[in-house]
């Protein structure tokens, strides 16, 4: 069993489109590669959102939870 | 290959200000290379000062909301007639602040915003020179980042960009 390392949380809840993407993209910038953020929205939209974003950034999205009001995701730095 | 985006911003109400700045944004979120041409009455937003409005004139699908009370009250759609929306002095003000705290309270980045971030993720924001000569305005009026250009010039920067939209 891996333990992830979570450097850094990120609350985006009240934020609708596109701030949850924007602050993601802003606070991974930040960080070194190896290194996990921790996301937290309540903008329904965001689990295709950060699929996509993912996707496309090609950093890794370790774990997209649905939790009924919010969503929480792990993502990894990868380059 | 890395993604690109290339819009053109023609229209510059407070609601029509969204879909340019939340696509260009979202793009230079996924890392695209990203630029906006903004042109005809999308011009004034790249201004220092912004001041775009919202008018129910012309718009007969705006829901009119409420920003304040219970959210039952504050999801009514409010039918105001076109005489009343058309006619009465002051009411496209009275709109575009419904607006912009309904957009608040429900947690929309405001325009300002927007662009801030756009500037911050090197959103390439090109100003048209010829809507800037038609309409007097200077180059002064604009923010720092803005370029100055013509058609040709985003043509260029759009010929090879995957996603390319007018707005």
């Amino acid at each position: 069993m891996s333990e992830l390392k979570i450097v850094k949380k990120l609350d985006t809840s009240g934020m609708l489109c596109p701030m949850p993407v924007v602050k993601t993209a802003k606070a991974i910038k930040e960080m070194q590669v190896g290194e996990i953020i921790e996301m937290i929205s309540t903008d329904a939209g965001s689990m295709p959102d950060m699929k996509a974003w993912a996707n496309q950034t090609k950093h890794e999205l370790l774990e997209s939870h649905d939790e009924g009001k919010s969503f929480r995701f792990l993502i990894k730095k990868t380059h | 290959m890395a993604n690109k985006l290339a819009l053109i911003a023609s229209k510059g109400t407070l609601d029509w200000a969204y879909p340019p700045f939340i696509l260009a944004t979202a793009a230079a979120s996924m890392g695209w290379e990203t630029g906006v041409f903004f042109t005809f009455y999308g011009l004034p937003l790249l201004k220092k000062d912004l001041k775009a409005t919202v008018s129910p004139a012309g718009n007969p699908a705006m829901p009119m909301k409420m920003p304040f009370g219970p959210e039952g009250f504050q999801n009514i759609n409010w039918p105001i007639p076109n005489l009343i929306t058309n006619n009465i002095p002051g009411f496209e003000n009275v709109a575009t602040s419904l607006m912009k705290q309904t957009f608040k309270n429900k947690g929309v980045a405001s325009i300002e915003e927007l662009r801030e971030a756009a500037v911050d993720m090197d959103v390439k924001l090109i100003a048209c020179q010829m809507t800037m000569d038609v309409f007097g305005f200077k180059k002064e009026e604009f923010i720092d980042e803005a370029n100055v250009a013509g058609a040709a010039a985003f043509l260029e920067f759009a010929s090879d960009a995957n996603v390319s939209l007018f707005v």
